[in-house]
């Protein structure tokens, strides 16, 4: 999934590692907001945890497996500022440590992976979790419709990269039709994993969930009082 | 816990590439591909040279060309995309062996194989001749944001412990007799990473209140 060099040319390379080190910097300051102190240590466990569940296949049959992009779990999870910037790391340390993803390419995939990935899981996630009713259950249809939205989302964004700056003269409308179209099909695994996932958390530990810390708050404490 | 030398790419050694200040092979990085992939896709010629360049400093950091070959497989998928690019992209066609294709396409097909093969290489010969130490001492010399390398050092750290209880809960998983192979299983799959993450995150506050009593104010020392 990760852009290699040379895929986009050097001009929208550097354009978008100028997005990508804006977005990051904006993300820097907002995320202290969610985890204050505990930032550096928080971030890096939960980008450590994205990078262990991305290795995890899921089996889709006939002996071909896919794995989890994991841009809307994070955002539901742990708060979009703090997804972006473990989302981030992640592809750094990628194309720093393990040669995933080209160098030149990283602004591009830290745009995608990170930035379009979670705000748009995560602007899906808060729009879908208003017209549901306030409960944590309602975190897991929420945070599968996000699942599901943030991957063909970012095939759109990467299809309008590549018109800009790809290196082959593919026609647009037949790109955005393959690339959408695929990137669905992999959106509804993406969905599926992902509800899955946020509803085993909701289960044990809603507290954790930052998604469904506004259905927490209005809970109020029941005494049953046995007859 | 197994606090490894290096990560799993690096190879150890003492060569001159190995002992480079990595602030300075970072920026080698960027630069050298910036440059490949600045290069107009028919300059085959400029291509063979960076290559060239490129096998000089493989030879000189003594890393056996065995031992990155088999992991340039990273790049299989892009490759595939390559061979492809002749077929879908439109333009005057050209015959090959009998089939007709896009010219245009066949050359950025060939110009996409040739600059990924060497990004590929060269982020392999980075990563095979920089210890994550030295790395994160690198970027920050760079003035990448200090939280931002902290958090890239609490990852790097806590990789082979994050994933080792991973494969711990897989192999449980499997000696109970579950092996995942169709979508039926992926509630169980989706379980354990449920799982993993609370245990990653808390985890995360144990490491923070560990920190903290030891006199953490924000900065690593």
């Amino acid at each position: 999934m990760h852009v290699p060099d040379g895929f986009l040319d050097a001009p929208t390379s550097v354009a978008t590692a100028a997005v990508a080190v804006v977005g990051v910097g904006v993300a820097l300051v907002k995320a202290r907001n969610e985890l204050d102190d505990r930032t550096a240590p928080m971030a890096g466990l939960v980008a450590t945890f994205v990078f262990a569940a991305q290795m995890v296949n899921f089996p889709v049959g006939a002996g071909t497996s896919g794995h989890l992009l994991g841009g809307a779990l994070a955002a539901v999870l742990v708060g979009p500022w703090t997804a972006i910037l473990c989302l981030a790391v992640v592809v750094l340390v990628q194309a720093l440590v393990m040669a995933d993803g080209g160098i030149t390419a990283l602004g591009t995939n830290v745009t995608l992976l990170s930035l379009t990935a979670v705000a748009a899981g995560w602007l899906v996630f808060v729009a879908v979790r208003a017209v549901l009713p306030r409960r944590p259950a309602s975190v897991v249809p929420a945070a599968a419709v996000a699942a599901f939205a943030s991957v063909p989302l970012t095939a759109v964004v990467f299809t309008l990269l590549f018109s800009v700056g790809g290196i082959a003269p593919v026609a647009f409308d037949t790109l955005l039709a393959a690339m959408v179209s695929w990137h669905a099909v992999i959106g509804i695994g993406e969905a599926v994993i992902t509800a899955l996932v946020v509803a085993s958390v909701v289960a044990s530990r809603p507290d954790l969930v930052h998604g469904a810390r506004p259905a927490l708050a209005v809970r109020e404490l029941e005494i049953r009082s046995g007859s | 816990m197994g606090a490894g030398h290096g990560h799993r790419l690096f190879f150890h050694g003492h060569s001159v590439v190995h002992r480079a200040p990595a602030h300075l092979k970072v920026l080698a990085l960027v630069g050298f591909m910036l440059v490949v992939v600045a290069l107009p896709r028919q300059a085959y010629v400029a291509h063979g040279a960076a290559a060239l360049v490129l096998l000089a400093v493989i030879a000189v950091s003594r890393v056996p060309l065995r031992y990155l070959a088999p992991r340039m497989v990273i790049e299989v998928p892009f490759a595939v995309f390559a061979v492809l690019m002749p077929f879908v992209s439109h333009g005057p066609r050209t015959e090959v062996l009998g089939v007709a294709v896009s010219e245009p396409g066949l050359v950025a097909g060939a110009a996409l194989l040739m600059k990924g093969t060497i990004g590929v290489l060269a982020s392999l010969t980075f990563a095979a001749t920089t210890e994550a130490d030295d790395l994160l001492r690198g970027l920050q010399r760079l003035r990448v944001p200090d939280l931002l390398v902290q958090i890239m050092g609490f990852m790097i750290r806590y990789l082979d412990v994050v994933t080792g209880e991973m494969r711990r809960m897989v192999v449980a998983m499997r000696s109970r007799g579950c092996e995942p192979r169709s979508p039926r299983h992926w509630p169980v799959l989706a379980r354990s990473l449920g799982a993993l993450f609370i245990r990653s995150y808390e985890r995360g506050e144990r490491v923070h209140h560990a920190m903290l009593s030891r006199g953490y104010t924000g900065r690593l020392p």
